[in-house]
């Protein structure tokens, strides 16, 4: 038979139109008003932000420091660089901890300063006490700082290296520092369990490591000392003599020649600092641990894209005014190579954008609020989830959530157990999952958006973003309504407790980023998670509630 | 002029054994090569790898270092190889008579001078004899064999003072001395004399007038069998440095035409006079004052710089050499030449040696090598490329910078931007120097002098600043060429950008040290990376550079291009061993990195403070000393010899020496100790000034 139509339709479809069905077209108008508005407002919180963080930078207080200079030992940030490989990034965790968080005592950057960075090829988390700042000792803050670095090197299986130069725990804080399980003795037993699960573990001894501390390179796997500065002892010479009236110095007890040639506590003595830094280098280059560092790889010659769009915009899209909504295809667009993402069930369930992207080249896939969360929404996002999880493609969830849909049409709908799916969806998918809140972060919508709770591999704030319960006003109208007693600086309170700032203070995220860094930070995570040594585990979910 | 009755029969030369080595080897073998004239050449065991052991496929191994003297292996292998002829080269044989005597004796073709006029013109009082005879002028001087100083004396006395005191055998610059009073004439006779002993094995001196502003003027000469003698122009060769050359030019500055034919023509009847055939230079010395000259010596072969004769004169001197070898006559006549005659040509010897430390030879290994782009009017005859050794055993010459310009101020800018690009590092060389030199007010003004550097002593070896962007380079060199490899698939490279409100990306110091003359400087350069491919710099904690952006030549990774607030830079940055040599803008800088503090006391670097080290790789002549003698500053301690100049190391301080680390005939490094000194004869020392 002779069709009727004689012309057919082409059969060949040419690349560029492929990728031209993924590429957002993004409409933000960067001369409109309100965009400007939001810059200037932006551009006056990082201000304030980048000047709080130069504070923080420079550690203690100046006499502390012309202190440790004089004893010829290096600043704790130089011993840094002289750690990582030139021209390489350090991507240092939440810096603003122990912000204004004891009264009357400053602690810059909670007297810990960590953060990943590459040594020797290898991405490793460093974790350098600052004696600078209150002798190095640990607050709680500086504990939950050490722990929280353990615990991303953990999932992330990345080698340890601990510049250690402290003076143990601060006593006056004890209670808080010592006997729970997440205190001082649990970055020990982690130090433990990660050298058994064969992530290195290695220390350089560059000042006091009295008591408790003098676990942290003796549970190391190679340890470095730094000879007439490092010194390792259970009890310092002054509790000797009170114990035993044994009079001793403090190098004799424990210094760098007593404890590499003697006791064997140290494997490595060095000369000064930067001889020590030059060691534990070359440790971490004897691991032979897995790099993705090698230029001849077919990794490395990938050309990656930037976005079409600037980062730079994101600094006016963002809004602190969290109830003007954002939609998410715009800031998706600024983070995503080539801007390019193939959006999943774009016109079901809208208030929740998912589908897949790449940052610098790893795949991942985004999740991201455009609204409430309604039944269609968290349904939709549990379905992606489950995908991703399948695919073991990591997650990325961009947080602006005042939380799922309440009243009696929702609640008749199933919004809880709707909602709930979600929730044990990204509970249990078992890919690294990254989390960036872009505006609001409240209520159940945390958790369903991957908050701290859920164990994101990062979790990062923009200088905008709140997180509470709910917002101030309703939390206030909620007391007024259901209170005995008035509390009128209640919403005041709330509205500070909720900011990026306070919640940075108390290591509630990984730090408090730049919109237009977003990109690049979660550059830096993906490579960390997908990056060098990486341990496969398949998803396994709870029951769904049908 | 024609004798055609003696003509012999013309034979074209079939095989030439080049017995040479280095640029001139390879100067011969690019001529006979493009006549078709199959080359062999010739190599001892250090210069096994050398350009001229690989320029042809006809290769023969002399074995030791001094090989390119042995005179029966050369000709054994001239013969095995069915060589017709052999090229002496400069240096080495090219001026032995006897060997050039064995040669023809053996049969074959010895492409220079007949022997008897080497043998005459080598004995520097029976060529003077010739000279004044054939009516070339002769310094005044007592020439005889009667040594008796009293007598010598008389005769400086009636020639007047200054007076010269020089070896009949010498040359070279050794065995000779000026006596400028008949007070000191007794020591600089002995001194003299000395040195001709032990350098030339006679001590018969001659004395003559010392010319106190002479002008070296030299004229290339060309003779051939059929009678014909020609003069090719004339060189200045005045600028030098220890009695050697290492500039020349043709035509010399400022001379008198009428003079100049004069000063053709005596030097061609010198070469008239002893039966002369090739090529040769008579040289003359020139009194500036008076315009007066006097012969000097013959040289009895092509010439280091025969190049510039050749550009003003558009020859290919070698080609001639190989025609007269070969029985044919001159390819051009006197007047021939004379109108061809064109522009002017200078020739800059780039040497391995070090300027500041009284140009003392340097060896080794030319790390990288950058020459400037040849053309019609720049050449470079070279006989070493990069990766190859300078050794100590033979001349440290690496190359000459031939440029020609229509007259002497075009041509020496040429000079001057050709020696800018001249780019040498493993080894010091005198590029610096030669550059100050090209661009001296003096020498521009062609007032050129034997004396010429020792005059201008303060203003060449002036010490110049090194601007804060040399420095600034070197650190973005360092900085870049240690970067982890900068991929845009790693976010932890630049490509991820400087993220967060600390700066992902930290700064560093680098710290430089730079030596000049005695002082000695600490450079720290901060680099602070803000972006891709964009940093913030600072020298010394005074300069700031906001803002650069670098980076470094994908194909050349020692290129930094940089483009600051106010300029652009392209930088040379190699690094060899611990210093970094800087090229930047046509001028050189040595700096070096400083070894971290903790390096000496973790790996145990010995302390050399109590030692005497060898300056230069040299092997030990003579130990004046003996293991617990004790010594006063000054006094001799080792006797050294490299480069073929004999080094008197002294003792820095007073004391006692406890070890002597090499003896007599030790071949040794540079900085290597050569004697050690007791542990607390310095501290000794000090207390007995206390």
């Amino acid at each position: 038979t002779t069709l009727k139509h004689t012309r057919t339709i082409a059969t060949h479809s040419h690349p560029h139109f492929e990728s031209a069905v993924s590429t957002i077209r993004s409409t933000v108008d960067t001369s409109s008003p309100e965009f400007k508005e939001n810059a200037a407002q932006m551009a006056a919180i990082t201000t304030s932000l980048r000047s709080l963080h130069e504070r923080i930078k420079l550690g203690g207080s100046e006499e502390a420091r012309e202190k440790h200079l004089a004893r010829k030992k290096m600043l704790p940030r130089d011993r840094i660089t002289a750690l990582l490989d030139p021209g390489s990034a350090f991507l240092e965790l939440s810096p603003l901890a122990g912000h204004l968080l004891y009264p009357g005592e400053d602690v810059p950057a909670g007297g810990i300063i960590t953060g990943i960075g590459r040594v020797s090829g290898v991405e490793c988390m460093v974790v350098v006490n600052d004696s600078t700042v209150k002798g190095g000792t640990y607050y709680p803050i500086t504990v939950k700082k050490h722990i929280r670095a353990q615990a991303i090197a953990q999932e992330n299986r990345l080698p340890c290296i601990y510049l250690v130069d402290s003076g143990g725990a601060n006593l006056p804080h004890q209670a808080d520092v010592f006997p729970d399980r997440d205190h001082f003795g649990r970055i020990f037993y982690n130090q433990a369990r990660m050298s058994a699960d064969g992530i290195p573990q290695i220390s350089v001894v560059m000042g006091p490591c009295t008591a408790g501390g003098a676990y942290v390179p003796s549970m190391s796997d190679e340890s470095i000392i730094v000879e007439n500065s490092g010194t390792i002892f259970l009890a310092g010479p002054p509790l000797v003599k009170a114990a035993t009236g044994e009079e001793v110095t403090a190098e004799a007890l424990g210094g760098g020649a007593l404890h590499s040639k003697v006791s064997g506590v140290t494997d490595y003595l060095a000369v000064s600092d930067a001889h020590a830094l030059v060691l534990a280098r070359r440790c971490i280059a004897n691991l032979n641990y897995p790099t993705t560092t090698d230029a001849s790889s077919e990794e490395a010659q990938t050309i990656i894209k930037d976005p079409l769009y600037d980062p730079k915009d994101l600094n006016g899209i963002a809004s602190t005014n969290l109830r003007k909504p954002i939609n998410p295809h715009d800031i998706i667009s600024r983070i995503t190579d080539s801007s390019a993402f193939s959006e999943f069930k774009r016109d079901y369930g809208a208030t929740l954008v998912t589908g897949f992207a790449r940052i610098h080249g790893y795949p991942v896939g985004i999740l991201a609020n455009n609204g409430i969360l309604f039944s269609e929404s968290a349904l939709k996002g549990a379905h992606f989830i489950q995908m991703c999880a399948k695919r073991r493609i990591p997650l990325l969830f961009l947080q602006n959530i005042s939380g799922f849909m309440v009243g009696s049409q929702a609640e008749a709908g199933g919004i809880a157990k709707n909602g709930a799916k979600l929730v044990n969806a990204v509970a249990c998918a078992d890919v690294p999952k990254f989390t960036v809140v872009v505006g609001a972060s409240y209520g159940a919508g945390n958790y369903g958006m991957c908050g701290r709770a859920y164990g994101p591999r990062f979790l990062w704030m923009w200088p905008n973003a709140r997180v509470g319960v709910m917002g101030a006003e309703q939390l206030d109208a909620v007391m007024r309504t259901v209170g005995k007693n008035v509390d009128e600086g209640l919403k005041g309170r709330i509205e500070r407790e909720s900011e990026a700032v306070f919640g940075s203070a108390r290591l509630w995220d990984d730090g408090v980023i730049a919109p237009k860094d977003t990109r690049a930070m979660l550059g830096l995570g993906l490579r960390a998670a997908m990056g060098g040594s990486v341990r496969e585990s398949d998803t396994k979910f709870g029951v769904f509630r049908m | 002029r024609w004798q055609s009755s003696s003509i012999p029969k013309a034979r074209p030369l079939t095989g030439i054994l080049i017995a040479n080595r280095g640029e001139i080897a390879l100067r011969v073998n690019r001529t006979a090569s493009e006549y078709g004239i199959r080359t062999t050449t010739v190599y001892t065991d250090p210069d096994a790898h050398a350009q001229h052991a690989r320029v042809t496929p006809h290769s023969v191994n002399l074995g030791p270092p001094s090989a390119y003297l042995d005179v029966d292996k050369i000709i054994k292998a001239a013969k095995e190889r069915g060589c017709d002829s052999i090229h002496p080269g400069y240096g080495f044989l090219s001026e032995n008579s006897a060997f050039a005597k064995r040669v023809t004796e053996e049969g074959l073709i010895f492409i220079g001078p007949p022997s008897t006029a080497i043998e005459t013109m080598g004995n520097k009082s029976q060529s003077k004899d010739i000279m004044l005879k054939a009516g070339v002028p002769c310094i005044p001087g007592y020439h005889g064999s009667n040594q008796d100083p009293e007598f010598l004396l008389q005769e400086a006395s009636k020639i007047g003072f200054p007076v010269l005191v020089k070896a009949v055998k010498g040359g070279g610059g050794k065995g000779m001395r000026i006596a400028k009073t008949p007070a000191e004439f007794p020591d600089m006779l002995n001194s003299a004399k000395s040195e001709a002993r032990s350098s030339f094995g006679d001590d018969v001196v001659l004395v003559e007038k010392y010319i106190t502003t002479p002008r070296h003027i030299e004229v290339q000469v060309f003779a051939d069998n059929h009678g014909n003698c020609v003069a090719l122009g004339e060189r200045d060769c005045s600028v030098q440095r220890r009695h050697q050359k290492i500039l020349e030019e043709s035509p010399a500055p400022d001379l008198d035409p009428v003079l100049r034919k004069d000063i053709w023509n005596k030097a061609r009847a010198a070469a008239l006079a002893v039966g002369y055939q090739g090529a040769g230079t008579v040289e003359f010395i020139f009194d500036n004052d008076t315009g007066e000259f006097f012969f000097m010596e013959m040289n009895t072969r092509l010439q280091v710089e025969h190049p510039v004769t050749e550009e003003v004169t558009g020859t290919d001197l070698v080609h001639w050499q190989l025609l007269v070898a070969a029985g044919l006559p001159l390819p051009l006549t006197q007047e021939q030449i004379e109108r061809q005659m064109e522009g002017h040509a200078f020739e800059a010897r780039i040497y391995a040696e070090n300027p500041d430390m009284g140009f003392v030879p340097d060896s080794g290994e030319l790390v990288y090598l950058r020459t400037p782009k040849t053309s019609s009017t720049v050449r470079i005859d070279a006989g070493f490329g990069e990766g190859d050794v300078i050794s100590p055993h033979y001349d440290p010459m690496i190359a000459k910078l031939i440029v020609k310009g229509p007259d002497r101020r075009a041509a020496l800018a040429k000079l001057r931007a050709a020696l800018g690009e001249y780019e040498v590092v493993g080894l010091s060389t005198n590029i610096e120097f030669l550059k100050k030199l090209a661009a001296h007010p003096a020498f521009i003004a062609g007032e050129v002098e034997t004396g010429f550097i020792d005059k201008h002593r303060s203003s060449l070896f002036a010490i110049e600043p090194t601007p804060p962007e040399a420095y600034a380079q070197a650190a973005m060199s360092v900085i870049l060429n240690g970067n982890v490899q900068q991929t845009p698939a790693d976010p932890f490279s630049v490509w991820g950008g400087n993220v967060g409100f600390v700066g992902s990306f930290q700064e560093r110091i680098v710290e430089f040290v730079e030596k000049k003359g005695e002082a000695e400087s600490r450079i720290p350069v901060s680099v602070k990376q803000t972006a891709r491919d964009t940093y913030d710099l600072t020298v010394d904690g005074k300069i700031s550079y906001p803002s650069v952006t670098a980076h470094i030549s994908p194909l050349e990774k020692s290129k930094v291009i940089g483009f600051y607030p106010h300029t652009r830079l392209e930088t040379t940055v190699v690094r060899k061993e611990d210093t970094l040599v800087v090229f930047q803008r046509g001028k050189q800088y040595k700096l070096d990195t400083p070894r971290p503090a903790w390096f000496e006391k973790a790996l145990g670097v010995a302390d050399v403070a109590n030692s005497v080290l060898s300056p230069m790789p040299c092997k030990v002549l003579r130990v004046s000393v003996k293991e617990g003698d004790r010594v006063a500053k000054d006094a001799p301690l080792v006797v050294i010899e490299s480069m073929k100049m004999e080094t008197v190391i002294r003792s820095p301080h007073d004391g006692v020496i406890a070890k002597i680390v090499h003896g007599e005939g030790d071949v040794v490094k540079a900085g290597v100790a050569l004697v050690l000194f007791e542990e607390d004869s310095e501290s000794e020392s000090t207390r007995a000034a206390e």
